[in-house]
């Protein structure tokens, strides 16, 4: 017996790869979009990956630093460190801003670090550490600096010494790093304005501008013009101590919160992405049901097409399980197709989006018995219109 | 019962619909097509002749009477078969008024899916479709896509694909209403060489007095009844 549906499917090719080919993009978007949910949370495990800490300590009662904001004194990882079990603790701040570069600017993460401690960005693609403890930094090749460029934070220029890979906060904005002291100063510094005017202010209140307190006022203001704040310490426990048992230690003594790596892991997977992996989820439907009704209308026009060859078939004794046969093959025939170039176009142009889209073969296999199961359903309606045609419409009138 | 071959009717009767509006388009239809022998069934519009043709073709079922194919009873006010489509695939052959081949198998395939559908290997198929087509004399367009053929060699295809499973019996629905009058000839001179040379009875529907002088015998149908007389038997050259 021969294959009626590839004879079919050889025989008007050119409708076949057309249709597969539309197809094709749709199921590419399709495979993107999940692309996009699985690139952020790579990044997310990423980021905590090259942080290199155990625990993430933060202002009491928030999720930060990446999900929320959280702010500690940065004197506090030295009474850390001074605890049983921690092996490194280091102060850290984040600060999402637009980096300048010459006229253009750039939507970064401006991570404050201190070198050789845990939040120093551990592998680069380009360049060096930073060495020196002021205005240099190592910024994430998606920013689109080279080393050696020079690029303004704030108030002051910084040289890019080295350069990262797939470091990337959780909305996608790629990393600057730079020393801690600049950062806070970039994350608090105020303009001259502002300090004149908050001098005047502070100068103007009787209770801080004593006649018989000589040096309050100096005092107050140095006090209001320096941040002596942080984002999270990150800390490194030492070989032999659960991290649990640290991070208990810590919220126990020290008022603060701390969360291991796997409680990270689902701040940024659970919490952070999770209305964009929603919103993901929202449009994999929607393409499912789409394609879903491009096949079965494809299919359906395709067999009504065929309505007489149908008839005659039937007529001269082809089995109703045939034809059905016939036509769910060229479904799947066409899903086929649409999986092939769907996963070769995602392949293509996933690199050129902005943020890292990431082609699970975990993904490729769902999507294959998806796409499979959707040509069979919607197949269903072709076949039963197949499977009505009358063979005595083959005898004409 | 003694052993006929060929296709007998007897009293075959066909209503369409109930009560007031029902439509008595067959009355006790007699006929008698011997192994290859080609008999013109005509009549005036509406007097029923394709429907004798689908009861014949086994696709609507008759009200009563009974039908004998190649000597066994397949009706006798009920069908005698239990698998229509079998009988249609093994033992009765069609022919319509356009070829309706199809468009997606080759000119060799089109009449080799006949005996592949009734379980036949392929080259076994294949060798029986080039057989025919050889007899039919479109051999040379064996491999060709049927839409490049003329329509003449269409039809002669078709012709191919009705006998391709060897059935005793061959149905043809005004096989030359398209044709023009030398290859409407051709097709009842090659129906008529077919039957001989496959022992098949042919029952040719026909409008067309082109060719209806060719007929041996000629059944006259007319408001549901049959009536037999002889024909003309031009000779076809
Ligand atoms: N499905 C049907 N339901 C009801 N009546 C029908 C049906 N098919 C045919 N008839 C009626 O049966 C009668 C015979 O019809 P039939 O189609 O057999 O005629 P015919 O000889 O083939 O005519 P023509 O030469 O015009 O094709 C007609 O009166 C027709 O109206
Ligand atoms: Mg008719």
């Amino acid at each position: 017996m021969i294959n009626l549906a590839g004879r079919d499917i050889l025989h008007s090719w050119s409708k076949f790869v057309l249709t597969g080919l539309g197809l094709g993009l749709l199921i590419g978007v399709t495979f993107t979009m999940a692309g996009v949910y699985r690139g952020m949370v790579d990044d997310a495990k990423v980021l905590l990956n090259n942080s290199g800490a155990d625990l993430w300590v933060v202002q009491k009662d928030t999720l930060g630093p990446y999900a929320e904001s959280s702010s500690i004194p940065d004197d506090i990882y030295r009474s850390i460190l001074g605890m049983s079990g921690v092996a490194q603790a280091a102060n850290v701040s984040y600060l999402t801003m637009q980096v300048r570069k010459g006229d253009t600017d750039v939507r970064a993460m401006v991570v404050g670090f201190e070198p050789g401690q845990p939040g120093e960005p551990s592998y680069l693609v380009a360049g060096r550490r930073i060495t020196r403890s002021h205005y240099e930094a190592v910024a994430d090749v998606k920013t689109g600096f080279a080393v050696g460029d020079r690029i303004r934070i704030r108030r002051h220029e910084y040289t890019v010494v080295g350069l990262t890979q797939r470091m990337v906060s959780s909305g996608g904005d790629p990393m600057v790093f730079i020393p801690l002291k600049d950062a806070q100063e970039a994350q608090f510094l105020k303009d001259n304005d502002a300090i004149i005017n908050q001098r005047a202010r502070t100068g103007a209140n009787p209770a801080l501008n004593r006649p018989g307190v000589p040096g309050l006022l100096d005092a107050i203001n140095a006090s209001q013009n320096s941040n002596r704040n942080v984002n999270a310490v990150l800390v490194r426990v030492a070989e032999g101590h659960s991290p649990e048992a640290v991070a208990q230690d810590i919220r126990r003594w020290k008022h603060l919160q701390a969360f291991i790596r796997a409680q990270m892991e689902n701040i940024l997977i659970a919490k952070l992405i999770a209305t964009a992996a929603r919103q993901i989820a929202m449009f994999l439907v929607i393409l499912t049901i789409v394609s879903a009704a491009i096949v079965a209308f494809i299919i359906y026009t395709m067999t009504l097409g065929k309505i007489r060859e149908i008839a005659v078939l039937k007529l001269i004794g082809t089995h109703n399980r045939t034809i059905a046969a016939m036509i769910l093959q060229q479904s799947l025939g066409l899903g086929l197709i649409g999986f092939a170039i769907g996963r070769i176009a995602a392949t293509i142009w996933g690199p050129f989006f902005p943020r890292y889209v990431l082609l699970e073969p975990g993904d490729a296999v769902r999507g294959f018995v998806i796409v499979m199961v959707v040509c069979t359903l919607a197949s269903t309606l072709a076949i039963r219109a197949a499977l009505k045609v009358d063979p005595a419409t083959a005898i004409g009138g | 019962m003694k052993k006929e071959s060929g296709i007998h009717i007897e009293g075959l009767s066909k209503r369409y619909g109930e009560g007031a509006t029902a439509v008595d388009a067959l009355k006790e239809v007699n006929m008698s097509v011997a192994p290859g022998e080609v008999v013109g069934l005509i009549g005036p519009s509406g007097s029923g002749k394709t429907t004798l043709l689908k009861c014949l073709g086994a696709v609507i079922e008759p009200t009563q009477g009974r039908m004998t194919l190649g000597g066994e009873v397949i009706y006798d006010n009920g069908w005698r078969i239990s698998d229509l489509r079998v009988l249609r695939r093994d033992r009765i052959g069609f022919i319509f008024q356009a070829p309706y081949l199809i468009p997606f198998l080759d000119v060799t395939d089109n009449v080799a899916l006949l005996p592949m559908l009734a379980g036949r290997p392929n080259g076994e198929a294949r060798a029986r479709a080039l057989e025919l087509l050889q007899a039919l004399d479109v051999a040379h367009r064996a491999s060709a896509e049927t839409s490049e053929l003329s329509g003449g060699e269409q039809q002669r295809v078709s012709i191919a694909r009705a006998l391709a499973n060897r059935p005793p019996v061959i149905l043809a629905d005004e096989p030359t209403a398209p044709l023009d009058s030398e290859r409407a000839l051709a097709v009842v001179r090659i129906l008529n060489q077919m039957a001989s040379q496959y022992h098949t009875a042919i029952i040719v529907v026909t409008h067309d007095e082109k060719i209806i002088p060719t007929f041996k015998r000629i059944y006259h149908i007319r408001d549901g009844r049959t009536y037999e007389e002889a024909g003309e038997g031009r000779a076809l050259q």
